[in-house]
């Protein structure tokens, strides 16, 4: 790792001012991106702006219509929240199958929504479930904030604060885990709400995080795993790797989102 | 340099450090406790598991610098004396280790199952509580009895507590 100054920022405004003026600075959260890279000496920030001081971007806020994350809430914190539970419990869910339980003790919500990896799982909820990504500037609804591998709407020094999530009345995750680093080989959220339905698959696509719009118009008609039989996704635009090739992750596509609407509709 | 305190097994501790020093590093090299290891460069192997505020986290993939006031246990914090910590104990007594390299993060991972879902671990709890943890030697099935022994003794309190 190369040497950086180090800063710890107690507000987003803070940690804004810091950002706008130092040079070749960058945001730590919970770091279980950002440190493996600077390992190995793929990312070389000159300044390191710690957000963990941040008590205001900590904490899960329950409302009528929607559960709100604060950008420096951990995995865990998720998996474990008895609102996100009740609420979304899709999500919850989702969060307890983020890597292991060391990384869900430190990796955050923001840091995933920031970095938006093409096989990370967040992105696949946001997507489906229509969240809008808060920052220190703006709201930005999920359809516009993905916009490729590893690139969002951000922009430079412009911090995630809270990721709002409307309540669906139906939803389901599932995820084929790489087995080595249980990262998503292919995951598929489905969300029912009540003027849409959407199907959103990380892991799979060339330019990460998308919606397979054949899908959501079969389940259009009656919302059930049935809806999909016979539908598979086709091979263009999908990512083939060492891990599976393009036509496995295809086909790996139209399972996880069978099982996924099953698991919508079995739940209680 | 930057200045960085932080209290390690219940001892107040400090040291002047480049920003860049991870955790494992301030343990190891300037704190001299070793039980701690170092197994990949990619945060997955778990053989620098220690417990910050009471959670596991891998020490690999922290600064020392974030953790300014934390409480820190490492392998080295369990034991009360020379009385192995119940779960140390399990370990040697279901033979959950071969080389010892991944043993500490191991113990370390299994403590916090503990603190988090209690005293009766099914097998496949600890399976998945696992998967952030490996091992080349074991084959993992004794590390898992060890686990399921060690959870029952740590709630029979057979031994007392290291402080946390
Ligand atoms: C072994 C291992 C297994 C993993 N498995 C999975 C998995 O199965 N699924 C999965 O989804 N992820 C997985 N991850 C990634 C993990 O979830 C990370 O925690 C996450 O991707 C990044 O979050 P972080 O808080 O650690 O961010 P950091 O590493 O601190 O930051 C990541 C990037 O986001 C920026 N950033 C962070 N916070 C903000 C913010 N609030 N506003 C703007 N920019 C910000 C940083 O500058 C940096 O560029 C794994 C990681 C490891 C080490
Ligand atoms: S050394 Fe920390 S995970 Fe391998
Ligand atoms: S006992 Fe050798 S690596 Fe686990």
């Amino acid at each position: 790792m190369y040497a950086f100054a180090y800063h710890r920022p107690t507000s987003v405004r803070q940690a804004a001012n810091l950002l706008g003026k130092l040079d070749e600075a960058k945001i730590v959260a919970g770091g279980h991106t950002l440190l493996p890279t600077m390992k190995q000496r793929l990312a070389a920030p000159a300044n390191l702006v710690d957000l963990n001081g941040v008590n205001e971007l900590r904490g899960i806020e329950r409302s009528g219509r929607s559960v709100t994350i604060g950008a420096m809430t951990t995995h865990a914190e998720v998996a474990e929240s008895a609102d996100v539970k009740a609420a979304i419990p899709a999500l919850a869910e989702l969060a307890e199958m983020i890597g292991d339980p060391a990384v869900r003790h430190r990796g955050t919500i923001g840091g995933s929504v920031a970095n938006n990896d093409p096989a990370a799982d967040y992105p696949a909820a946001c997507l489906a479930l229509g969240a809008t990504i808060v920052t220190n500037k703006r709201k930005i609804a999920a359809d516009e904030y993905f916009k490729g591998l590893f690139e969002t709407a951000l922009g430079d020094g412009e911090i995630v604060t809270k990721v709002s999530f409307p309540i669906p009345q139906k939803a389901a995750y599932m995820k084929f885990r790489n087995p080595a680093s249980r990262y998503a080989l292919v995951g598929v959220f489905v969300a029912k709400r009540a003027a849409e339905i959407r199907v959103a698959v990380t892991g799979a696509g060339q330019n990460g995080v998308f919606r397979w719009a054949a899908a959501e118009e079969a389940l259009k008609k009656r919302f059930a795993a049935k809806s999909l039989e016979g539908l598979a996704h086709p091979a263009e635009g999908l990512n083939g790797d060492i891990h599976a090739d393009v036509t496995y992750r295809a086909h790996l596509i139209g399972v996880m989102a069978r099982r996924a609407v099953a698991a919508a509709t079995d739940r209680e | 340099m930057a200045a960085v305190s932080m209290t390690v097994n219940g001892k107040a501790v400090t040291g002047d450090i480049e920003p860049r020093t991870l955790l494992v590093q301030f343990l190891r090299e300037n704190l001299r406790l070793t039980g701690t290891h170092v197994g990949c460069d990619t945060s997955q192997c778990g053989a620098c598991v220690v417990h910050m505020d009471g959670r596991a986290i891998k020490a690999c993939t922290i600064l020392a610098l974030q953790c300014e006031r934390a409480q820190v246990t490492t392998i080295e914090g369990l034991a009360n004396g020379a009385e192995l910590h119940p779960m140390q104990a399990a370990f040697r007594e279901h033979h959950g280790l071969q080389c010892g390299f991944c043993t500490p993060g191991m113990i370390m991972t299994a403590v916090d199952i503990v603190n988090r879902k209690g005293n009766s671990l099914d097998e496949h709890t600890i399976r998945n509580e696992l998967e952030g943890n490996l091992c080349r030697c074991t084959g993992y099935h004794n590390i898992v009895k060890a686990i399921a022994a060690g959870a029952q003794a740590m709630g029979h309190g057979l031994v007392a507590q290291a402080a946390e």
